[in-house]
C-alpha cells in the first residue's frame, strides 16, 4: 500500500466495524513496521534508530566517520556532572531517579495516572529541580540536553518500551497520534506527510527520514545547531518549516505528540546520544 | 563641521548614482514577460519553492516528491487545470503534500498567474 494515511484511515475504520473501537497502539506499531519494511525492503529493523543513515549509504558514511569523534561527547560528561552535582538542600537530581544506573531514558515518556498526564523525561527533570528548591532549566537546549544525553547514553542499547496503560492513557495516546496526521500551517503539510508518505524522497537536497526510530537517539547534536538540542525542540523547527506557529517544548500537544511517536519506537533499542546534518 | 559638508557634497552623487543604476535597471523588470517574473517565483525559496519538491528546467538541486515538471502544454491542453493544480492541489488528490499555493495565499494572485504562465513554457 503506498499512501499509509490511507492505510491507516482503513485499518482504523475496519477496526472500527469489528470491534467497536480504534485500533489499539499495538496494530498501530505493527503497521507502521510493515509498512516502511515493504519501503525499504532491504533495511534492517534494527537501523531505523539511525534515521536518513538507514536508508542513505551516500551520507552514512560521512556521518559514520563523524561518529569516530562525536561532537556530543563533551554534553555526556558535562551531564554527568550536572546530574550529580548537589543542591542546596544536599540532594541531587540522581536523588529523584534511584535507578538511573540501569538506564531510565528508554521507559519514557511515561503515564503518570494520577495526574493523568503524559510524563516525558525532561519534565520530570524540571520537577525534580522544582522540588528541590532549585532553578529550572530551560527546555530546548543547553543543560538539560546535557543531562538528558548523560542519560540517553546510559540507556543505549536498551528495549524503547513506552506503556499505555489505560483509558485516559490511550486517549493522549490517540491525541499525539492525531497531531502526526494533522495537518498544520500555510504550506498545509502533516507530519505524516514528511516522514511517512514520502520518507526516502528528496525535499530539495534533504533526504525525508522515516519515522520508525524517530525518537530513539534524542537529544541529537545538529551540525546545523552547532550544539545540542532536544526532541521537541526538532518537533518545533518541523513546525515552523510549514509556516505553522510552534507549540512549547513540553506543551500538552507535544508531549502527546512524543508519547505516540516513541510507542512507534519500541522494540528498537536506545542509541542517544545522537549526531545529525 | 566637516562631517556635513562631506555629507552635502555626498547626497547628490549617491543621488545620481541610484538614478543611474535605475535608469538601467527598472526598463529591464518592466519589460521582463511574466513568464521570467514567474520563473523567479517559481524558484524563490520564499515564495513557489517549487524546486523543493519538482526538478525544473534550469533549476539546481531539485527534490522529487512530486514529478518532473515537464511536457506541460501537451500534459494540460487546459490551461486552467494547470492553475487549479497550483491553485490548490488537494482538489485532485485529497491526500496531496503539494502546498495549495492560492488557497492559502502562499502565493498573490498575479505571482500565482505569474508561475503558471512560466510553468506552462515547460
Ligand atoms: C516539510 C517536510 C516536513 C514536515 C511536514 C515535517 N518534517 Fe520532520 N523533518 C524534515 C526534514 C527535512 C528533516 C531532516 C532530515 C530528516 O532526518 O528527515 C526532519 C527531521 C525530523 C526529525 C529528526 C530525525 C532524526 O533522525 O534526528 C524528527 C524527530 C522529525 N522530523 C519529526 C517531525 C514531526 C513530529 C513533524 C510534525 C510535527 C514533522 N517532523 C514534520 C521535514 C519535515
Ligand atoms: C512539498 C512538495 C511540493 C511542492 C513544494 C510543490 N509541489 Fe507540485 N506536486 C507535488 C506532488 C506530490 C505532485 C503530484 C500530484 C499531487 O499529489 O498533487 C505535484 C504535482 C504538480 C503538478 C502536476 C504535474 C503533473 O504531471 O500533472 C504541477 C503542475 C505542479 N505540481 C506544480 C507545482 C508548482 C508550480 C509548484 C511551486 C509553485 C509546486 N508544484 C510545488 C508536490 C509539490
Amino acid at each position: 500500500m503506498r499512501n499509509f494515511t490511507a492505510y491507516i484511515v482503513i485499518t482504523g475504520i475496519l477496526c472500527g466495524f469489528a470491534f467497536g473501537a480504534q485500533a489499539s497502539p499495538e496494530s498501530d506499531r505493527k503497521a507502521f513496521v510493515e509498512y516502511y519494511k515493504k519501503k525499504f525492503p532491504k533495511v534492517k529493523k534494527s537501523e531505523y534508530v539511525n534515521g536518513v543513515y538507514a536508508i542513505d549509504a551516500a551520507s552514512r558514511a560521512q556521518w559514520e566517520s563523524i561518529e569516530e569523534f562525536p561532537p556530543y561527547e563533551i554534553f555526556i560528561d558535562e551531564g554527568e556532572t550536572l546530574f550529580k552535582k548537589k543542591f542546596k538542600n544536599g540532594k541531587s537530581l540522581a536523588s529523584c531517579f534511584p535507578d538511573y544506573k540501569k538506564g531510565i531514558a528508554q521507559t519514557y515518556p511515561q503515564w503518570d495516572s494520577k495526574r493523568k498526564m503524559v510524563v516525558t523525561l525532561p519534565l520530570a527533570i524540571n520537577e525534580c529541580l522544582k522540588k528541590n528548591g532549585e532553578e529550572e532549566f530551560e527546555y530546548n537546549k543547553g543543560k538539560i540536553a546535557s543531562v538528558l544525553a548523560y542519560l540517553g547514553f546510559l540507556s543505549r542499547g536498551k528495549t524503547i518500551s513506552v506503556k499505555v496503560p489505560n483509558k485516559d492513557a490511550r486517549a493522549a495516546y490517540e491525541d499525539g497520534k492525531k497531531f502526526y496526521y494533522t495537518r498544520r500551517g500555510q504550506l498545509n503539510m502533516a507530519c505524516a506527510h514528511c516522514h511517512l508518505d514520502n520518507a526516502g524522497k528528496r525535499i530539495r537536497a534533504d533526504i525525508l527520514s522515516p519515522a520508525l526510530g524517530h525518537t530513539s537517539h534524542f537529544p541529537v547534536y545538529r551540525a546545523k545547531w552547532q550544539e545540542l538540542g532536544t526532541l521537541h525542540r526538532r518537533f518545533g523547527g518541523c513546525n515552523k518549516q510549514v509556516r505553522a506557529k510552534p507549540f512549547k517544548p513540553q506543551s500538552e500537544e507535544y508531549r502527546n505528540l512524543e508519547y505516540f511517536l516513541t510507542y512507534m519506537s519500541n522494540g528498537l533499542k536506545s542509541n542517544a546520544p545522537g549526531m545529525r546534518k | 563641521m566637516k562631517f556635513r559638508v562631506d555629507f552635502s557634497t555626498a547626497t547628490p552623487i549617491a543621488v545620481l548614482i541610484i538614478s543611474l543604476i535605475f535608469s538601467i535597471l527598472v526598463p529591464s523588470i518592466a519589460f521582463a514577460g511574466d513568464e521570467e517574473q514567474g520563473k523567479a517565483i517559481a524558484f524563490d525559496r520564499k515564495k513557489g519553492n517549487c524546486l523543493a519538491c519538482h526538478a525544473i528546467e534550469g533549476g539546481s538541486l531539485p527534490g522529487n516528491i512530486g514529478p518532473p515538471l515537464e511536457n506541460m502544454k501537451n500534459r494540460y491542453p487546459d490551461k486552467a487545470k494547470l492553475r487549479d493544480q497550483i491553485f490548490d492541489a488537494t482538489k485532485r488528490n485529497p491526500n496531496s503534500i503539494m502546498p495549495p499555493f492560492g488557497k492559502h495565499e502562499i502565493l498573490t494572485k498575479d505571482e500565482l498567474d505569474k508561475v503558471v504562465e512560466f510553468i506552462y513554457t515547460l
